[in-house]
């Protein structure tokens, strides 16, 4: 692991916005795979990342954008589009309810951040879900946004790198619009490829549904954080359906290399110089 | 005609359907008798048309899912005078799931892809009741390419309660065949036209539903996810998927409201499950308007209504306030 990208990192980290549900709150917490009890600090220190084990904790929005881009060189988008409520829905609760409860909780409007910045010097699109914000599920805000950053960087001819956090897929409460929005970023993706456009996508605990069937599985390359949760069907209904027991390691980053879906799973630490690296490749 | 299987709405149609057929099954009928009839006939009628014009999203879903209701093999026959079958996905199998091949409908050379459900047990197994795996969905694009290539119109009928969800789907890569068909199925030069004929089951349905004309039938629905999924994790339990139903609004009427399908083709008196015949004629007609209307465009401009048509599906407010702490 290198300690000058954590310094690096840090030092910008409350320039954009106060992280939020990193890790519990508290001075100590427990790693979730080794059980091991840790100073909080250190672990954000060390990019969210589980020092004994290498368990990648959940980073939020801001964090991930101090851990990959340059000092701050990102300029937000579309930081205004706010989600609407296209079908009146409501199930134990009204879903204009539940935006309100969750923007308060995250202090974001919507589960999707875009705008361009530098990597390393490297101009380029980011884009991101944050799985705190209802799973991070793709509604019409996170459909909306993704696209407009898609056209963006066709339009700048600038390579675009999307980092995945969404656990809810297409979001349910938006019913049939969501799954619409599947197909408009794909779309843009498709004009975006035809540019001859470099997407890199990163995917990140969890990355399922929607979200996998979509944006996340079309990058050019394809990166993944070690033991993410990354697949089509939730690992429940999968079992529910095949009444077998689910292979070790299944819909992890490791199972999607071994059967050719992920080109590499790279440490949270190294995360912005593979990008860079990448992007050098294809001449970016 | 006795009917295998009943829903749950449909009981006093089919009460007086038969009280009617016993009075038929009389011989020489009395002037009363031939009267009575006719009302009954008039009666039954009327029902009918009460019962399926007042239709709650539950129901649709019960009428959409009825076992004896028209599949993609049923069109094959009644609305497409040839059909010529290609298999396999040239990298694992050949997914029962979607059938793909050459049709000729009224004159005109298309590519048929459509999901197919199976009618008996054994057929169902082998379709997986319509739920495809990734290699369905790569043969279906490998034929559409092709179809691309070759000038041919391509019709997908939508019938399939979702993809797959299972431990070989998800190793072949569920999520990445989806996903490559909506990017792909976006750049293909010729017309296509999708009906949802029955269920139209998220991503599943999607992945081969993106289209110049997106139609469904009148009581078929499409939507993001399952009724019983959406229940299960919203609600916390499957039995409230009437509930769900209501609240995800996809019926036809909703889909045609919301933007979302280009047109609702009608269903003959009380579904397409009654009239096999008259429900495949009215699906022609439909097809061949649709396939019409585009066969015309210039490429590029058939591209561009196809990405617009996309691009402007999402409701959001572009400045919007964030609630105060």
């Amino acid at each position: 692991m290198s300690t000058v990208e954590n310094t690096e990192t840090q030092s910008s980290a409350a320039s954009v916005r106060p992280a939020k549900r990193s890790v519990p709150d508290g001075l100590w917490l427990r790693c979730d795979a080794c059980n091991a009890t840790l100073f909080r600090k250190q672990v954000e220190q060390n990019l969210n990342v589980c020092p004994e084990c290498g368990h990648h904790f959940y980073v939020p929005t801001a964090s991930r954008i101090c851990q990959l881009l340059d000092p701050d060189s990102f300029e937000e988008w579309f930081a205004e589009m706010s989600p609407s409520d296209p079908l009146g829905f409501s199930d134990r609760k009204p879903y204009r309810e539940r935006l309100i409860d969750e923007q308060r909780k995250t202090g974001m409007r919507d589960a999707c951040t875009v705008g361009r910045g530098y990597m390393r010097g490297r101009p380029l699109v980011f884009g991101m879900t944050d799985s705190a914000f209802i799973m991070g599920s793709m509604g019409s805000v996170v459909g909306e946004k993704l696209t407009r950053a898609v056209e963006k960087a066709t339009e700048l001819k600038l390579p675009l790198v999307i980092v995945s956090g969404s656990g809810g897929g297409a979001r349910m409460h938006e019913g049939i619009v969501s799954l619409m929005q599947m197909g408009k970023v794909s779309a843009a993706l498709a004009r975006f490829r035809k540019a001859r456009g470099l997407f890199i996508s990163v995917l990140t605990n969890p990355t399922m549904g929607g979200v996998a069937a979509s944006f996340a599985s079309l990058g050019d390359v394809t990166i993944a954080e070690p033991k993410a949760l990354i697949g089509f069907a939730g690992p429940r209904v999968v079992f529910q359906t095949c009444k077998i027991e689910l292979p070790e390691g299944f819909q992890t980053s490791e199972f999607l290399l071994k059967h050719g879906f992920v080109d590499r799973i790279v440490h949270r630490a190294e995360l912005r110089t593979e990008l860079a690296r990448i992007i050098d490749y294809c001449g970016g | 005609m006795p009917h295998v299987h009943q829903l749950p709405f449909e009981k006093p149609l089919y009460e007086l359907e038969e009280r009617l057929l016993k009075l038929e099954a009389q011989p020489d009928p009395t002037p009363a008798e031939k009267e009575s009839m006719r009302r009954m006939r008039v009666e039954l009628t009327q029902m009918t048309r009460e019962r399926y014009q007042n239709l709650d999203a539950w129901q649709t879903v019960q009428v959409s899912r009825h076992p004896e209701r028209p599949q993609t093999p049923d069109y094959l026959e009644l609305v497409f005078d040839e059909f010529v079958e290609l298999h396999g996905d040239r990298s694992f199998g050949d997914d029962r799931a979607i059938v793909t091949g050459f049709a000729k409908l009224a004159g005109r050379k298309v590519m048929l892809v459509g999901h197919q459900k199976g009618r008996n047990l054994k057929e169902r197994n082998e379709c997986c009741y319509g739920c495809a795996h990734p290699e369905g969905y790569r043969k279906a694009m490998q034929k559409m390419e092709m179809a691309s290539r070759y000038g041919l119109p391509i019709v997908c009928l939508i019938d399939t309660p979702g993809a797959f969800p299972g431990v070989g789907a998800e190793e072949r890569g569920q999520a990445y065949n989806i996903a490559v068909n909506l990017r792909d199925m976006s750049t293909l030069e010729v017309p296509i036209v999708c009906v949802v004929i029955g269920e139209g089951g998220s991503g599943g349905a999607l992945g081969i539903g993106m289209g110049d004309h997106v139609a469904v039938l009148e009581f078929a629905y499409y939507s993001v996810i399952s009724p019983e999924g959406c229940a299960g994790i919203l609600w916390k339990h499957a039995r409230h998927a009437d509930k769900a139903a209501r609240a995800l609004r996809f019926t036809s009427k909703d889909l045609l409201e919301l933007g979302i399908v280009d047109e609702v083709i009608p269903e003959p008196l009380g579904g397409a499950h009654r009239n096999h015949f008259g429900m495949a004629t009215t699906l022609k007609g439909s097809l061949v308007e649709a396939i019409q209307s585009l066969e015309g465009l210039p490429v590029p401009e058939l591209l561009e209504r196809r990405y617009q048509r996309y691009r402007k599906i999402g409701r959001f407010e572009e400045v919007g306030q964030l609630p105060t702490a």
